[in-house]
């Protein structure tokens, strides 16, 4: 018997009849082939998303995502969710862009609802340097086609009343910015949703499949070595966030990456008290409120390597000063849940999309603190740099050869967090 | 006010001579001191409490501590609101008020409870297959989403109370004041070391307070009151209760909460939890063990309690949960108590046991009397709804994992779950220890430490009590010996072997006897053995995906009472043994943590550092508007009555250009450098070159990364032969100092050089303008001001206004002008010098605002203004400060392809029609709408009062090669357009001619 | 929060250090010899290994010295903790 694969309130009423003992697997755990025409390793929104927009945009279906532990547990189920393209630069404008655009379609697109919740982000600025670069940055975020804007102090307070606002406070607020096409979206169901499209397409998620090293010859990718035996592949696509300089080491060259713990929180649900996404960089945070009430909340990565998952304590005292000191009535609110995610961290703040030493490999990371609002702009770029050979326009400007032109691209100022 | 019907007359651990009024839910009970929220709404038989998070169906109080999924409630009103706290950890005080969470309009009326209804529609994960269509909708489905979920409320005030933190070393860290954690902190601290004992609780016991267990002839409560008397007697032992443990990090490092005064009602003003910051040589761990319910259909009725829960209400709290009451067990250990209920007067049903035949000693001892034992049988639902009537039993089948027979129903108000006991092992999970699974117990036990941490008692899978206290005493004496202390003759710890008990047998899940009843496993966020199953069909099979698809032990209460089920249902359903299945990580904090005692002092004005100049309280005194750069608080502009900024500001600026104008420029980064090298290392830390600078004499000087982009400036003075006073930008200044003490001791320690960071010993005052000369010449003595005696960029000491000085001939404002250096401690006394011999000249305080307006019109780039860490010094026009000849900081990089590229930005001056906002864009071909290609931007913009005109500064892509084009400058948020010329940077007296006067 | 034992002030919570990065990068003497790809690789490439790193630390808060600590990444234990200009792996430890 067909098994009822479409979601939708009609297919959740039938299955409420059978007491939900139908629905189909939402993606399946098949053995691997001794080949494909290309692997994606890393399981992660990145990832998955590349798989996706392969057999989408590409037709190439016949696609393996290799992931070590199950899909989308890395910073995909470990970050803070947010969602936005306000970024200074043309070249990151582009790219964030694109992926906002596609975001604003994933739930049909997948059939999936990722709860994408356009809220509204807001930027804010408690100095005159602030208000410089936000001015910079409104300006150029709206001359390249993007929407942003600047906001008064009245308009803020009439956003977020609860926002201490007082100007006798440490760092008074003077002014913010806004992207109200910015916000937060559901990270679990992104990665699941993908997963489940890109399944649908034909494509084989290998879960529990831990890359051990490459197949290289004369300088060409041949396949991936895995702990289920070897695979092969005439491109392979690299997405491990976190673990990037591992799998360069065993390819045998080196990243301008830093593997850091970025840390992040939640309080117990509270019922709706914040409805947007607002973020301090001189205050070092950013909140927003899930639907299940609880406040989410990130700061900046610790100042060390590491890829414990975990980081020091001293950054959530931090985080929650600048959290209490923004919304004094949150003081009696209480932290519920805290992790770290390890993050990859490029010089210049942005990702590293594209070629690398080896022919037919390909490597998508560096997207450090800021990879969730990425996944489905990189997926399509890299999708197509897969699938071509060759990066997408959105892409080049972010090859790995850009360290030793020069040519960086520094979005020091975009994470609104101190790296 | 009511009567406490169900109180028990004598016994337990509270003060019958202390009655304390409280209110729940608007009605007003007593209660008596010694009890929590819990124990005295049960006292006064008020069952139903809470509404659950997803389908509000009425619960009650489910355990006696913090596992508690059901009773949480809103606490307090205004700035001593707080949200979701468990009723079982809330000690009564006299006038308290809470409220249930999560239920509109009230706990017994909630109108959410609609969900209930149609609860077949809502299976786990139901959100991500609906509110699709149409695409827009999906905000106005999530708007009534988040008003249906949530618990409790922000409070509306800020915070009355305030938080401490303390940090402490100590060489043992017992967390855990029951039987094992006291018999640790005993045998530490009489071997000498330094102990930190803890417990959540209000007094140490631990489970010896609820179970009525008995040490050596006495009750266990004496016990510990004799023990408690030894610690206390014990000078290197401190005992902290209502402190608990959350927070375990790399090298031993615990964090603590320990909650002052909330018991007392946390009065305004006062201190209400303090965070302690442990750092230990050794941990024991003593943190006791949660016990496990059954799962069964409507399990979830206000009345269904946990065994060991009814029997701490009983013993520690004299309250009665019910008064008819069944037990539902899969091992010996709740027959104790349901001897305790029977002692307490209340008539137990039954006793209804999955297994096959018990035998223990316990289960003797039940049988003796008179309570019915029905073994092989199992609770297959409940009957009522806010709160329990009665319940549904059933026959097991032959191999257990079924119903055989018919219904029969026992009428009773109260049903005792006990399914086993999971030790506490989140702290121990966190320290990076293994886990390893006991077979036998059905429970996760500490395996492998990866710290210096050691478990004891149930939190080690050692569940009986004569087993906690010699596994306790041995772990605390070892603890104490690897920390280097020794109790001399200590006699031996006993061996110890555990009582035998019929083992437990954990049947982990049913089937229901009807469809669709609701079986719940993880009580706080409703989800049911269906929703687990339906999990493992979709493919969310793995641990991690199960919690979050289900959400099942992601509320407050991490799933305590529910995990250990959801693992063995997802095994038994996967066809794998638990362990195969795993277990997710334990992660920070045990328990929640209030956002105010993680921040402490560090709000309001404690925030941040605030650091400020020698004459900043005359600045405040004079109505200065201040900005903040860094740490510091730097004088903006000083308004007079009646002026706004742009008045004052241009004041200021004609002041400087015509008269004399005073700035406090102490904020300044000055760094002292000693050495027979220094010079050479200024050559490779500057672009330009140190070697020919004489003796008394200063010179501008550019820092690049070793990326080559500028990343500081400043003016740098030889006052010695092997002497050099380095100025560096405000917010540049730790930066710096770091930056070259990091070349220093990394890569040239060849080198002898001494950096000394002079900032805030040094108060420095700048006078500019073309009256600066003859202003301080009143004030100077010991040093020739004239131009052939002091030229411009060099030093001189000399006393000004009496007070020893160093005199700079420098000047960021294109005038004349002199930066005078003193102490700190003098600079309010040299400013208030310069002030009253400067009536006769005008002297005006001006602010940065107008700085930066005068630097501006001498085209002098403010880094960090004009640059971003993207410009290099051939950006800015330069080059004639970068030396070919010898190798500097960042050269190399100046030469790869990028940054000799033509068409880079360039620094140029703009002449913008009007005034435009620095950091607006500019482009070469306006369109109507965007997108535009930009080609720049505008780096600071000013109304300049020299000119009469305003002026900009700007990066535009090739710009030197663009001398008189126009370009224009959208701005976009306010809807006009602005034209400019780009001209020259320098606006203002090119040839410096206003300087060397 | 690690607990790193500086060499010139005894063990001392991280929150008084700050991190460098990779230790043992020798900042190259003919940079001009160097092409523009061998100039970026001591610029920005940096090991990243998971497992043992030599990392520099400043005891920023205290004695201000710069010394190399060999670290894991996974367990964060100090393994090792030696003078600037000592190699990597050798010598005794403190």
């Amino acid at each position: 018997m067909k098994k009822n694969k479409r979601y939708s309130i009609f297919s959740l009423a039938r299955n409420a009849r059978s007491y939900h003992e139908n629905w189909a697997e939402a993606w399946r755990s098949p053995e691997p082939k001794p080949s494909y025409d290309a692997i994606i390793v890393g399981g992660g929104g990145h990832g998955l998303a590349t798989a996706y927009y392969l057999a989408k945009e590409h037709g190439i279906t016949n696609v393996a995502v290799v992931e070590k532990g199950p899909i989308g547990l890395g910073n995909t189920g470990r970050n803070t969710t947010v969602i936005r393209s306000n970024y200074l630069w043309d070249e990151s404008a582009a790219i964030y862009e694109l992926s906002l655009k596609l975001y604003e379609g994933l739930s049909q697109d997948l059939n999936f609802n990722i709860m994408l919740s356009q809220r509204g982000l807001i930027s804010l600025a408690h100095n005159q340097h602030d208000m410089r670069e936000m001015e910079r940055r409104v300006n150029a975020i709206r001359l390249n086609g993007i929407d942003s804007e600047m906001l008064t102090l009245d308009q803020i307070r009439e956003m977020v009343p609860i926002l201490n606002l007082s100007p006798t406070s440490r760092y008074p607020v003077i002014g913010g910015s806004l992207q109200r096409r910015g916000g937060i979206a559901r990270h679990d169901a992104v990665a699941w949703g993908l997963a489940r499209a890109a399944d649908d397409r034909g494509v084989d998620i290998l879960q529990h499949t831990e890359v051990t090293g490459f197949r290289i010859q004369s300088g060409r990718i041949e396949g991936v070595e895995t702990s289920r035996g070897f695979i092969a592949a005439p491109k392979v696509g690299v997405a491990v966030a976190g673990h990037s300089s591992v799998l360069a080491g065993m390819a045998g060259f080196r990243m301008p990456i830093q593997s850091r713990p970025l840390q992040a929180l939640v309080s117990e649900p509270l019922k709706p008290i914040f409805n947007t996404v607002l973020m301090s960089a001189t205050v070092h945070v950013y909140l927003s409120q899930s639907d299940r009430g609880e406040l989410v909340m990130g700061a900046g990565t610790d100042g060390y390597n590491s890829y414990a998952q975990r980081g020091s304590p001293m950054i959530l005292e931090d985080m929650l000063a600048a959290a209490v000191e923004l919304f004094p009535i949150f003081s009696r609110v209480k932290m519920m849940r805290q992790w770290g995610g390890i993050v990859d961290i490029c010089p210049d703040a942005s990702p590293i999309v594209g070629k690398t030493p080896i022919s037919g490999l390909f490597f998508n990371c560096g997207w450090g603190t800021g990879g969730f609002k990425a996944i489905p702009g990189s997926g399509f770029v890299f999708a197509h740099t897969l699938a071509q050979g060759e990066p997408h326009e959105f892409a080049a400007p972010f090859s790995l050869d850009r360290f030793t032109t020069g040519a960086l691209i520094d979005e020091h100022g975009a994470s609104g967090v101190a790296h | 006010m009511k009567r406490q019907r169900q109180r028990l007359d004598t016994g337990a651990r509270i003060d019958r001579s202390q009655r304390l009024g409280f209110r729940f839910n608007g009605k007003s009970y007593e209660g008596f001191a010694g009890d929590t929220l819990a124990s005295a709404l049960l006292a006064n038989g008020v069952r139903l409490v809470g509404r659950s998070f997803k389908f509000h169906r009425p619960r009650g109080i489910y355990s006696a501590g913090m596992e508690e999924p059901n009773a949480l409630v809103q606490l307090g009103k205004g700035a001593a609101s707080e949200p979701n706290l468990r009723a079982t950890q809330v000690e009564l005080f006299d006038g308290l008020e809470a409220a249930s969470v999560n239920c509109w309009p009230s706990v017994k009326f909630d109108v959410w409870a609609l969900n209930d209804r149609v609860s077949s529609m809502l299976p786990a994960g139901f959100y991500y297959k609906t509110f699709m269509w149409p695409k827009s909708f999906w905000h106005r489905y999530e708007k009534v989403i988040r008003k249906g979920a949530g618990l409790g409320i922000a409070p509306q005030a800020p915070d009355h109370n305030i938080y401490d933190k303390r940090h402490q070393h100590c060489d043992v860290l017992v967390v855990g004041g029951g039987p094992a954690g006291i018999s640790a902190a005993l045998a530490a601290g009489r071997a000498g070391a330094r102990v930190i004992l803890v417990d959540e609780q209000a007094e140490l016991g631990g489970a010896l307070l609820g179970n009525g267990e008995r040490i050596e002839a006495r009750s266990g409560v004496d016990w510990t009151l004799g023990a408690r008397a030894e610690l206390d007697d014990m000078a290197e032992v401190r005992v902290l209760t209502r402190t608990t443990a959350f927070g375990y990090y790399d090298q031993n490092y615990v964090l603590m909460v320990e909650r002052v005064n909330d018991h007392l009602g946390a009065p305004a003003g006062t201190l209400r939890q303090r965070l302690w910051k442990i750092r230990a040589a050794q941990v024991v761990l003593a943190t006791g063990a949660i016990e496990r319910p059954m799962v069964f259909a409507n399990n979830d009725r206000p009345g269904v309690m946990l065994a060991g829960a009814a029997q701490t209400y009983i013993n520690r709290y004299g309250a009665k949960p019910g008064n008819r009451a069944a037990l539902y067990v899969n091992n010996d250990c709740a027959y104790r108590a349901a001897l305790d209920l029977v002692e307490a007067g209340i008539r137990v049903e039954a006793v209804i046991d999955v297994r096959a035949n018990p035998t223990g000693e316990a289960v003797a001892a039940v049988r003796e009397r008179g309570i019915d034992v029905l073994a092989h049988h199992a609770v297959g639902g409940t009957l009522g709804s806010k709160r329990l009537r009665g319940i549904e039993v059933l026959a097991l089948n032959d191999k257990g994992d079924g119903f055989a027979g018919d219904i029969r129903r026992l009428r009773c108000d109260l049903l005792c779950l006990s399914g086993g006991w999971n030790p506490t092992v989140h702290l121990f999970s966190q320290s990076g220890g293994k886990l390893d699974f006991d077979e036998k117990q059905a429970c996760f036990v500490p395996g492998e430490a990866r710290q210096a941490v050691s478990a004891a008692g149930a939190a080690n899978g050692v569940f009986a009590l004569q087993g906690c206290l010699a596994g306790g005493t041995a772990a605390g004496r070892e603890a104490a010996q690897k920390a280097g202390f020794e109790e001399p003759g200590a006699p031996a710890a006993l061996p110890f072997s555990p009582p035998e008990a019929d083992p437990l047998n954990p049947v982990w899940r049913l089937p229901p006897v009807s469809k669709g009843e609701m079986r719940f496993v993880d009580l706080h966020n409703d989800v049911t053995v269906s929703d687990i199953e339906l999990a493992a069909r979709e493919g969310y099979g793995a641990v991690e995906h199960l919690k979050r698809y289900t959400t099942t032990g992601m509320g407050p209460d991490q799933g305590r009472t529910g995990n250990m089920h959801a693992l063995a249902i997802l095994a038994d359903i996967k066809g794998v043994s638990i362990p195969e299945v795993g277990t997710t990580t334990f992660r920070p904090p045990y328990a929640p943590v209030p956002y105010g005692v993680m921040a402490g002092r560090d709000v309001g004005v404690l925030t941040d550092p605030v650091r400020m100049t020698a004459i900043h309280g005359w600045h405040e005194r004079s109505g200065a508007v201040f900005d903040d750069v860094g740490h510091w608080k730097r004088p903006w502009y000083y308004p007079r009555p009646g002026e706004n900024m742009a008045a004052a500001v241009r004041r200021e600026c004609v002041a400087a250009r015509d008269g004399v104008a005073l700035l406090d420029a102490s904020t300044l980064g000055k760094i002292d450098i000693h050495g027979p090298d220094a010079a050479e290392f200024l050559n490779r830390i500057y672009t330009n070159s140190w070697s020919k600078l004489a003796v008394g004499r200063c010179r501008y000087g550019l820092m690049l990364g070793e990326d080559g982009m500028v990343m500081d400036d400043g003016v740098t003075t030889r006052l010695g032969e092997t002497h050099y006073f380095m100025t560096t930008t405000t917010g540049g200044a730790a930066r710096v100092m770091a930056w070259m003490e990091d070349w220093l001791q990394c890569e040239w320690p060849d080198l002898k050089v001494f950096l000394t960071s002079v900032s805030e010993q040094w108060a420095t005052l700048s006078l500019s303008g073309p009256n600066a000369r003859r202003l301080l010449s009143e004030l100077a003595e010991g040093v020739d001001l004239s131009v052939q005696a002091f030229p411009h960029m060099s030093v001189r000491d000399g006393r000004v206004a009496g007070i020893d000085a160093r005199i700079f001939r420098v000047s960021f404002t294109g005038e004349l002008g002199y930066e005078v250096s003193v102490a700190t401690s003098y600079g309010l006394a040299l400013w208030q010098a310069f002030l009253r011999v400067g009536e006769n000249y005008d002297l005006t305080p001006i602010g940065t605002e107008a700085l930066h307006v005068l630097r501006a019109e001498k085209g002098y780039i403010a880094v960090g203004h004009d640059t971003d860490g993207t410009v290099t010094p051939g950006d800015l026009g330069m080059d004639w400060i970068v030396s070919t000849k010898k190798d500097f900081l960042g050269r190399r990089s100046l030469a790869r392809a990028d940054c000799v590229r033509p068409d880079r930005k360039h620094f140029v001056g703009l002449l913008p029609e009007a005034r435009v906002p620095e950091g607006a864009q500019i482009v070469d071909e306006p369109r109507r709408r965007p997108p535009m290609k930009m080609i720049g931007h505008v780096t600071s913009c000013y109304d300049s009062a020299t000119l009469g005109r305003p002026i900009a500064l700007a990066m535009v892509a090739g710009g030197r090669e663009r001398m008189g084009e126009t370009v224009t400058i959208p701005l976009t948020m306010e809807g006009r357009v602005v034209k400019a010329e780009i001209v020259s940077p320098v606006f203002y007296d090119a040839q410096g001619e206003r300087l060397n006067v | 929060m690690l607990q790193i034992p500086c060499p010139h002030c005894g063990p001392r919570d991280e929150v008084e250090f700050s991190c460098g990065g990779e230790a043992h990068i020798a900042r190259p003497k003919e940079s001009d010899a160097l092409s523009d790809a061998e100039w970026a690789d001591y610029l920005f490439m940096r090991a990243n290994p998971k497992g043992v790193l030599a990392e520099r630390w400043c005891h920023t808060l205290g004695c201000r010295r710069w010394f190399n600590v060999e670290r894991d990444t996974v367990s964060h234990e100090i393994l090792r903790v030696y003078p600037m200009g000592e190699p990597r792996g050798g010598g005794s430890g403190a």
